[in-house]
């Protein structure tokens, strides 16, 4: 297979679609969509793995596809925009709150944040966005990670705007995706009993109250995509073809994530067993997240998207792009992070790497999956140290701003803090 | 509690030293690797190779060399392929052939080789494998040169593929290919072979095929005995064959009994000596110059674009009184045929990233890679004391408050369009740099008395030393926006450019990164806007990318033993840099856009950083 597809015209292109983002693109798509014409369920072939509101989408859509994937991350930019600029408003007005009642320690005057530096905050994260290389390259390879990123983007806006249902609607569609995007229900009602006033508070019937109508309005959207997706196909097949292929993880082709590799070397009576630990890996970071950041529930959707485009099966670049998206909204963190620079250069530099092991590995011939895979290693522990370095610093500027600035210890000397 | 920062001074001298060690160490490391006692002894890995005995009974050597005189009458008559001559007696040799016609039209004039348009014609023979499925196939190929060159290779090709047709135990189709007008033919044949198009070039379509080719060797001969057999390894930018197949070479040199160089050295087993270790010595570094180039340095080296080994064969006649007649080497290719005939999977076991001070030894990737890193060390300490000078928490310091530097927000807050712009502009110059001289050769053309050729190797110099000019006028652009915080942050980010960009050329072409590194890693650590300027201008010129290809012409011919005056040392400068463009213009070498587009920007970066204001 390799050898057929030696420098064809795309080369350049072409290592991206395979390496970068090989899961969820277009051609795919297309290859589906003709399937379907001729009558025969697009789940036949061992190709398309998308959803089948993603192939009636297309369906009316394909030829403008190019246009399709521009107007999806214009409309994410707008979306993340407008919910960074709410989200802004609302901790200035805590702020406030928080000074009149005199609640911060007077040292702590110098971490108080100003409108002045708060205010280009908005316009930083959709330019992040946009002009961040990973969203282009993903844009350009035609994935459709651009519009599960849209959708995303339009849930935290729809969230951070208090409106319940439609919140429900689009967390129903993210999770109809690509299923991961369920850990995002407890941020997200998290922040709407937040903004309602309701304590989370088991005692309380309002939170009871509340927490069911929003689970209701969740399960039942998500109720009537699969339903309608059933009727539009009239076959279960999409459910083990999109859910099942993403859960059990047939396909090892290489990408930048940690599953490819590990599955392919692994003696076949252990997959079971580690599939289901480096799945639950994902989903099981919500529970000790949501106690801790249940006062932050923003700044959890922030670690819990990031915390999927690691470690998910099929990991592609447009995914890291969306969370990459918020570092500029936890700018006054930066004097808390640890190892900023060190994280960065190993992620700029694993990033120029990837395609270099790549040609060596499969054009040349002369490197093997080895190299890259250690690429993709350490890639992801940057990552995994970049979101873990904003998690302690945003934690530690919140201790702060309850116990003062210069902590001492009990004998007066200084402290440090560890996270524990 | 940690300590203040040390004073700014003896910091810079702790920092400066270590730079000066690691480069030291570095260079010294990479000079140790022709020593023999650091390097390892071949060895053949792989098994199929290895065990197996083969009788090799060539015996037509004097017949092929009459068929050798036959080609070239032919050759002579025809004036260039005589291709139906060839077809003729391939087909009577008993192969199925086929012939490949191409043209090519050269961006410029190739001076060297005296080219521009390209007409040629292909015929190759394939010998089908009688013992399996025909799934694999090898690759013999030869020259058809002008003049009197090579034709002793044909002969004795196609006296190899009339012995090899009457043995029966080839299992891999084996194709006989004699190609016209060099490289240029051999990118046909192989683009038409496997269905690829990438250079743009004009050619028919092959009407027969064997199998995937798993190995190739090209033969160049020139005379009735020769003395010795060189061995050229070094293929399009930079990529080597594998170990194995030099291994393979050098097993049946030694069991024939055939004199064998590499670089054209022979062996010498003095190591203990200087100049035992010199010779070593200069064997490597031709090896290195010669892989930096990125040039294929013979007919096979756009063979491994495809993943296939391959390597070149060179006929060596000097005055020495030992001489091996063609019945010999047709010995040894018979051997070497029949041991790839019995592989059963592509050459992989041995290495792909090497260097060989000689035939029998090596430096495998983990033993010069060092060398390498302990010049790129030095940029990344660079960078880190720049961002603990740029006010930034130190990396490591558990607390952001102890040290009671403010910060402001982000390193690039001294206004990230101070930055931008002359990174901008130093790309847009390499952009410049990459497409005019080809664009403008033309219009050069009509108002200059040069010819195409010259002039786009002079536009190529011109923008290049235009390029100095740029700090002043973007300055004008900046308005004398420059900081003392500015500078650093742009030095920050071309040192961090710089440490990616050699790393991933490193480890795709060790060698042209190490050189790079060699010139562009002290000017990097050291330059700032307060080193005195006209001495440090100087020697960012002397150290620029260009100057460092003038000294690697001078040092490759002075290691080959040809030593060239100032005024030829120019001129072949000058058509090197036509040679860069015109490989990657027909192959699709990366060298020189590597060099102009990010390599060039990277030192005008630096360069911008020695006249910040």
């Amino acid at each position: 297979m390799v050898e057929n597809n030696v420098d064809t015209t795309g080369y350049t292109l072409f290592w991206f679609h395979r390496l970068m983002i090989f899961y969820g693109l277009l051609f795919v798509v297309v290859e589906g969509l003709a399937l379907l014409d001729l009558g025969v369920s697009p789940y036949a072939g061992d190709v398309f793995h998308e959803t089948p509101l993603i192939i009636y989408f297309f369906h009316f859509v394909i030829d403008y596809a190019e246009i399709v994937f521009m107007m999806a991350d214009a409309l994410t930019a707008v979306a993340l925009y407008l919910a960074v600029k709410d989200y802004n408003k609302t901790v200035f007005r805590k702020q406030k709150y928080a000074l009149e009642a005199e609640r911060y320690p007077l040292d702590c005057l110098e971490l108080i944040r100003t409108p002045k530096e708060m205010y280009y905050i908005p316009l930083k994260v959709a330019m992040f966005y946009l002009l961040n290389p990973f969203t282009i390259l993903s844009c350009v390879a035609k994935s459709t990670c651009g519009l599960n990123n849209a959708v995303i983007a339009l849930f935290i806006l729809c969230t951070v705007k208090g409106s319940s249902l439609m919140s429900a609607i689009f967390l129903a569609l993210a999770t109809y995706q690509s299923i991961y995007p369920l850990t995002l229900f407890a941020p997200a009602l998290l922040y709407l009993l937040q903004r309602l006033y309701i304590p989370v508070n088991w005692q309380r019937s309002s939170f009871w109250l509340f927490t069911t109508q929003y689970t209701f309005m969740y399960l039942g959207s998500l109720c009537v995509m699969v339903c309608l997706s059933f009727f539009l196909l009239s076959s279960w097949d999409f459910l083990s073809s999109v859910y099942g292929f993403i859960l059990s993880v047939p396909d090892l082709t290489p990408n930048i994530g940690l599953f490819w590799y590990f599955f392919a070397e692994m003696f076949e009576h252990f997959r079971l067993f580690f599939i289901c630990v480096f799945q639950i890996n994902v989903f099981f970071y919500t529970i000790p997240l949501s106690i801790k950041l249940k006062e932050h529930p923003i700044f959890l959707i922030f670690m819990q998207i990031a915390i999927i485009s690691i470690f998910k099966s099929y990991p592609t670049v447009g995914d890291i792009a969306l969370y990459m998206a918020f570092l500029p909204a936890w700018n006054h963190l930066y004097r808390f992070l640890r190892n900023i620079f060190l994280v960065s250069v190993v992620l700029l530099a694993c990033s120029a790497l990837f395609p270099v092991l790549w040609h060596l590995w499969i054009y040349a011939g002369s490197a093997n999956s080895n190299f890259y895979y250690a690429i993709t290693l350490l890639f992801n522990v940057a990552q995994i140290l970049l979101v873990s370095d904003y998690f302690y610093a945003y934690l530690r500027r919140e201790h702060h701003l309850t116990h003062g600035l210069y902590l001492k210890r009990k004998d007066g000397s200084e402290a440090t803090l560890v996270l524990k | 509690y940690y300590p203040p920062l040390r004073p700014v001074r003896s910091r810079w001298l702790a920092l400066a030293s270590y730079s000066v060690m690691c480069y030291l160490a570095g260079v010294a490391w990479f000079m140790g690797l022709a020593f023999e006692p650091f390097t390892l002894r071949t060895y053949m890995s792989e098994n199929a190779m290895g065990s197996t005995m083969v009788e090799e009974r060539f015996p037509a050597g004097e017949r092929a060399l009459a068929t050798g005189r036959e080609f070239a009458a032919h050759k002579k008559k025809v004036g260039g392929m005589p291709v139906d001559w060839l077809v003729k007696t391939m087909q009577s040799r008993g192969l199925e052939v086929f012939t490949q016609s191409f043209t090519r039209k050269l961006p410029f004039p190739d001076e060297n080789k005296e080219r521009y348009m390209v007409r040629g014609t292909n015929v190759y023979g394939i010998l089908r494998a009688p013992r399996a499925p025909r799934t694999e196939a090898l690759v013999l190929s030869a020259p058809c040169s002008e003049g009197n060159n090579n034709n002793q290779a044909v002969g004795l090709l196609l006296g190899l593929a009339q012995y090899f047709r009457s043995q029966i135990h080839w299992a891999k189709d084996i194709i006989f290919l004699v190609n016209e007008h060099d490289l240029i033919g051999m990118q046909a044949w192989l683009e038409g072979y496997h269905h690829t198009n990438t250079t743009g070039g004009d050619w028919s379509p092959l009407q027969g095929r064997g199998g995937s080719i798993q190995a190739a060797l090209s033969l160049e001969l020139s005379s009735d005995v020769i003395t010795s057999l060189d061995l050229v390894l070094e293929g399009l930018n930079g990529q080597l064959p594998n170990l194995d197949l030099a291994n393979l070479f050098y097993a049946f040199c030694q069991k024939i009994g055939v004199l064998c160089t590499i670089q054209g050295k022979l062996q010498r087993n003095d190591w203990d000596t200087t100049s035992g270790y010199s010779h070593a010595a200069q064997t490597m570094m031709l090896m290195v110059l010669k892989q930096a180039s990125g040039r294929p340095w013979g007919d096979h080296g756009l063979f491994l674009r495809y993943h296939i080994e391959a390597a070149s064969i060179r006929g060596i006649n000097s005055f020495r009184q030992y001489k091996t007649d063609t019945t010999t080497i047709g010995r040894l290719l018979e051997g070497m045929y029949r041991k790839l005939n019995n592989l059963l999977e592509r050459l992989h076991q041995s290495y792909f990233f090497y260097l060989m001070p000689s035939l029998s030894r090596f430096v495998s990737i983990g033993y010069y890679m060092p060398a390498f890193g302990l010049l790129a060390v030095i940029l990344l300490l660079r960078a880190l004391d720049l961002w603990v000078q740029l006010g930034a928490s130190p990396p490591g310091t558990e607390d952001g408050v102890a040290g009671g530097v403010q910060v402001s927000y982000g390193p690039s807050s001294p206004g990230v369009l101070s930055i931008l712009t002359p990174v901008v502009i130093s790309h847009m110059t390499g952009v410049a740099l990459y497409t005019l001289p080809i664009l403008s050769q033309e219009m050069a053309v009509q108002h200059f008395p040069v010819s195409e050729t010259e002039a786009v190797v002079l536009t190529a110099i011109a923008i290049y030393t235009a390029g100095l000019a740029l700090p002043h006028n973007t300055h004008r652009l900046l308005q004398g926006e420059g900081t003392e915080e500015g500078w650093r942050v742009l030095k920050l980010v071309a040192l961090l450019y710089l440490a990616v960009l050699l790393g991933c050329t490193a480890l795709i072409n060790f060698s042209l990164g190490f050189i790079l590194a060699l010139s562009l890693v002290p000017i990097a650590a050291f330059i700032t806007p307060h080193t005195p300027k006209a001495l440090s201008a100087a020697i960012m010129v002397l150290l620029s990318p260009g100057c460092t290809l003038l000294y690697c012409v001078f040092v490759f011919q002075e290691l080959q033993e040809t030593p060239v005056s100032l005024q030829d040392g120019w001129m072949l400068f000058l058509s090197v840099i036509s040679q860069g463009i015109l490989d990657h213009a027909l192959y699709g070498s990366l060298v020189y856009p590597l060099l102009a587009l990010l390599i060039y920007p990277c030192w005008l970066l630096l360069w911008n950083i020695l006249f910040w204001k």
